[in-house]
């Protein structure tokens, strides 16, 4: 345990997870449905015959490995984003510092949308289910991820999570972030965005403080403008400070406690779940198709047997 | 301050390298970290000798070698180099840019035994 930064993933408990593990991804990243570790071909390469060009290193004991450090949570990454795209699910990864009203604005978006899309959610806190239990007072169904003390939510917390809840087909995702401004900013969780939530409480300079965030996300969400008026914040500064960091962003400033300004975020979210569901059902249809020409190919392959075995050839 | 579960990751990633090398120790450890990519490499130094004890990188050696940031700036059309992502172009003083190294986290390579 490091007493630094206090994080440690092995900690981390998921509402209602028994058993998982269908598959699993290697250290490297390399996703196997086996289990038999003395039988993986070599991903190695050896410096046995090349000069070696690390000072310092022997050539014969040297092992390249040239491997992202973060390949495994991508690689799960990646499981979760094929899930998403294939049912048609829009998934976000709401990430801020704690008490930015993440919450307060998925109560109030779940219960704009309610009805017109299936919307389920994963709460990521130390400690706690008092986020998912708020989430299901609305009907939604959501999952607790505790991360004990570890500061950020992975790739394959999400998966299990998912497991849990099995969101429907043509869904949207809500993904709530631990509150932290800084380590989720690193871990893909397979979303289509990240959607940095800043509430204007806060100070405009948060984005200037804590560019990889605000570099990572594609979407901000200035929050609780209704105390703009109570407030020395400048929204034009925060804007160009997100800007600094990443010229794409997109800003909305809104509300969640009186409303104003969501009709841009929920026209936002509905543009977005359309696109996800035409993008599944593109997908389905291609498999569809495949399905099709195998089955037709086996049928061929069948009566060519069957004429064979009468003799007809 | 993810340093603590990256390090953790690069000790699951070494430690599953060595030993399909049928290694039985790591002696030293080598890292790119691109100095964009919110790592701190002080961060990984420490949590290093923590996680790797009771594991076959115990007392391995870490060397980090640190990529520059580069990125390339839409209104001077030129690669430029980077020291912060709050930093303005060195050149124009526009933030219209694309970052195309300093971001990496990566295990190069290890020597074992």
């Amino acid at each position: 345990m490091c007493a630094l930064c206090g994080c440690d993933n092995r900690e981390a408990k998921i509402e209602g997870a028994g058993k998982y593990m269908h598959f699993h991804v290697h250290a490297d990243g390399m996703a196997h449905s086996h289990s038999d570790d003395a039988n993986h071909h070599g991903h190695d390469l050896h410096y046995g015959l090349g000069p070696a060009h690390a000072p310092g290193m022997s050539q014969a004991r040297m092992v390249r490995v040239e491997q992202d450090i973060l390949a495994k949570n991508d690689a799960y990454a990646a499981t979760n984003r094929n899930y998403f795209r294939e049912h048609g699910i829009f998934a976000l990864n709401l990430v801020s510092s704690p008490g930015s009203g993440k919450t307060s604005l998925l109560v109030r978006t779940i219960d704009a949308l309610q009805g017109r899309y299936p919307i389920c959610v994963i709460e990521g806190d130390q400690q706690t289910s008092r986020d998912a239990d708020r989430i299901r007072a609305t009907g939604a169904p959501a999952i607790q991820i505790n991360t004990g003390r570890g500061c950020h939510l992975d790739a394959l917390m999400v998966g299990h999570a998912l497991e849990q809840l099995r969101p429907e087909e043509n869904s949207l995702m809500l993904i709530e972030n631990v509150g932290n401004l800084v380590c989720p900013a690193s871990f893909d969780l397979g979303e289509a965005h990240k959607v940095a939530v800043l509430s204007v409480t806060e100070g405009e300079d948060k984005p200037l403080k804590y560019p990889d965030m605000f570099a990572a996300a594609d979407l901000m969400l200035l929050n609780k403008s209704d105390l703009l008026a109570h407030l020395d914040f400048d929204v034009a500064f925060a804007i160009d400070a997100a800007r600094q960091a990443n010229p794409g962003i997109r800003t909305i400033v809104l509300s969640a406690r009186t409303g104003e300004g969501m009709d841009e975020w929920l026209d936002w979210l509905d543009a977005q779940l359309g696109i996800a569901a035409l993008r599944g059902a593109e997908i389905a249809e291609s498999r569809i198709a495949a399905f099709g020409a195998e089955i037709r190919a086996l049928e061929a392959l069948l009566a060519a047997g069957n004429r064979l075995a009468l003799g007809q050839v | 301050m993810h340093e603590m579960s990256l390090t953790e990751s690069v000790i699951e990633l070494v430690e599953y390298r060595a030993r399909r090398n049928g290694s039985q120790r790591i002696k030293t450890v080598r890292l790119e970290i691109g100095k964009l990519s919110g790592v701190e490499p002080d961060a990984i130094r420490f949590c290093f000798d923590a996680i790797a004890s009771g594991t076959l990188a115990e007392g391995a050696a870490l060397d980090i070698i640190e990529q520059d940031g580069l990125a390339w700036c839409f209104d001077c059309s030129q690669p430029t180099p980077l020291a912060s992502r709050s930093d303005p172009c060195p050149e124009c003083g526009g933030y219209r840019m694309r970052l195309d190294e300093g971001l990496a986290m990566r295990v190069k390579e290890l020597e074992v035994e």
